[in-house]
C-alpha cells in the first residue's frame, strides 16, 4: 500500500481548508476550515509514521489534536465574546483596529 | 486500499461542500463526514489509538462545541455574498488552486522509498508503543500539553464569564417599565398573545388569529419569523371566522385570501360558503 495517495489526499484537503479560510466570511466556518487544515496535516503525519516504521509521527499527530482542542475552546470563546458585543459573527465586522 | 479509494472522493466532496454551503450548520455536518473518513484512514494505516481519539475528541467533542456555538450565535450568522475587497474571492481561489497544484505535484514527485509499515513498532500493541514514547522521549512536551490545556480551560472561562454591571431587574421594575411604555407609547401592558389561538393548529409556528381573522404577527417568535418557518393560517379557517363574525348576513366582505394565506390552505376551499356551521 503506497503512501503517495494518502499524501495527495492530505494536500488536497489542506488546500480546500486554505481556500475556505480565504473566502468564507462567517468566523465559525473559517474556524472549521482551520480544523480541516489541521486534520489534513495529521493525515500526513500518520502516513509518514507508517513510511518510516516508527510511532513518532503518531505521537506528533496526537499532540496536534491536543493543541487543536485547546485552540478550538479559546477561539470559540473569543467568537462568542465578539458576537456578544458586536452582534455579528462575520470576520469583516471586527474591524475596529483598522481606524 | 479499496477503502481509501472509496473514502477519498467522499471526503474531498464533503470538504468542497464546506466551501459552498450557505448555512454554517451544514458546514459543520460536512466537516463531521471528513473527520470520520479521516478516522477510518487512521485505522487503515495501523493507528487504532488515533482512530479512537479522532472519533471521541474531534467528532465527539470539538464538533459538538462548534454546533453548540452555532446554536448560541443563531440565525443571523449567515454569510453575506458581498465582497468587501474587490476581486478578493477570485484571487483567493486562484492562489489557493496554485498552491494546491504545487503541493500535490511536489508530493507526487518525491520518492519516499519503500514503506516500512508499523508491524515491528506495533508488535507490543499500538497503545503501549505510543505510551512508551509519550512518557520517555516526549515527556516534557506531554507535560507542557497539560499546562496548555489548563490555560485554555481557564482562558475560556475568563472569556465566557460576564460580570453583571447593572442590578438584576425585579418583577416590580418590569411592571413599572411596562406601565411606562403603556403610558408613553400605548403598548399593550399584558402578555403577548399565545400562538395558535383560533388557528387550526396550536403549534408555536402558527400565528394566532385576530377577531377579524387576520394573523397576529406578535404571537410568534421573531426567531421563527427570521427563519421563515412561520406557517400561515389556512385560508379556510380565516374564511370560517370571517363568516362567523358576519353571522350569515353575508354583508361583510368575505376575505378571498387572507394576508399571506393560501400557502398550506387549500385554494379550492376558499369559495365554499361555510357561514352556517359556526353560527
Amino acid at each position: 500500500m503506497s503512501a503517495t495517495p494518502f499524501l495527495v489526499l492530505s494536500a488536497i484537503l489542506f488546500t480546500i481548508g486554505c481556500i475556505g479560510v480565504l473566502t468564507r466570511r462567517n468566523a465559525i466556518v473559517v474556524f472549521m476550515c482551520i480544523e480541516l487544515m489541521l486534520n489534513a496535516s495529521n493525515l500526513a503525519l500518520v502516513t509518514f509514521s507508517r513510511v518510516n516504521g516508527n510511532l513518532d509521527g503518531q505521537v506528533a499527530a496526537f499532540f496536534v489534536m491536543v493543541v487543536a482542542a485547546a485552540e478550538v475552546v479559546v477561539g470559540l470563546a473569543i467568537i462568542m465574546t465578539i458576537f456578544r458585543t458586536r452582534r455579528s459573527a462575520s470576520v469583516d465586522d471586527a474591524s475596529l483596529l483598522k481606524y | 486500499m479499496v477503502g481509501f479509494w472509496f473514502l477519498a472522493p467522499v471526503m474531498v466532496a464533503a470538504a468542497l461542500g464546506i466551501l459552498f454551503v450557505r448555512k454554517a450548520v451544514h458546514a459543520a455536518l460536512l466537516l463531521a463526514v471528513v473527520m470520520i473518513g479521516l478516522a477510518v484512514l487512521y485505522l487503515v494505516q495501523d493507528a487504532p489509538f488515533l482512530f479512537t481519539v479522532q472519533i471521541i475528541v474531534y467528532t465527539g467533542a470539538i464538533l459538538m462545541l462548534f454546533l453548540f456555538v452555532l446554536m448560541l450565535v443563531g440565525v443571523d450568522a449567515s454569510d453575506s455574498v458581498v465582497e468587501t475587497i474587490r476581486g478578493q474571492r477570485v484571487m483567493a481561489i486562484v492562489v489557493g488552486l496554485l498552491f494546491g497544484v504545487i503541493v500535490v505535484l511536489g508530493v507526487g514527485q518525491v520518492s519516499l522509498g519503500a514503506v516500512q509499515g508499523l508491524g515491528a513498532a506495533n508488535a507490543g500493541g499500538n497503545v503501549p508503543g505510543l505510551a512508551q514514547l509519550l512518557f520517555s522521549k516526549y515527556v516534557f512536551a506531554f507535560e507542557a500539553t497539560s499546562a496548555l490545556l489548563i490555560t485554555a480551560a481557564v482562558g475560556a472561562m475568563v472569556l465566557a464569564h460576564r460580570e453583571r454591571l447593572t442590578p438584576k431587574s425585579t418583577q416590580a421594575d418590569l411592571a413599572a417599565r411596562r406601565m411606562q411604555a403603556y403610558a408613553e407609547h400605548g403598548t399593550h401592558p399584558g402578555p403577548l398573545p399565545a400562538p395558535g389561538v383560533y388557528a387550526r393548529h396550536n403549534a408555536v409556528d402558527t400565528p394566532a388569529l385576530l377577531p377579524d381573522g387576520s394573523p397576529s404577527e406578535i404571537s410568534v417568535s421573531r426567531t421563527l419569523q427570521s427563519h421563515g418557518t412561520v406557517k400561515t393560517a389556512p385560508t379556510r379557517d380565516i374564511d370560517r371566522l370571517t363568516g362567523a363574525i358576519g353571522d350569515g348576513t353575508s354583508n361583510l366582505p368575505v376575505r378571498g385570501s387572507g394576508p399571506r394565506g393560501g400557502i398550506d390552505g387549500d385554494p379550492s376551499d376558499t369559495s365554499r360558503p361555510e357561514e352556517g356551521d359556526q353560527a
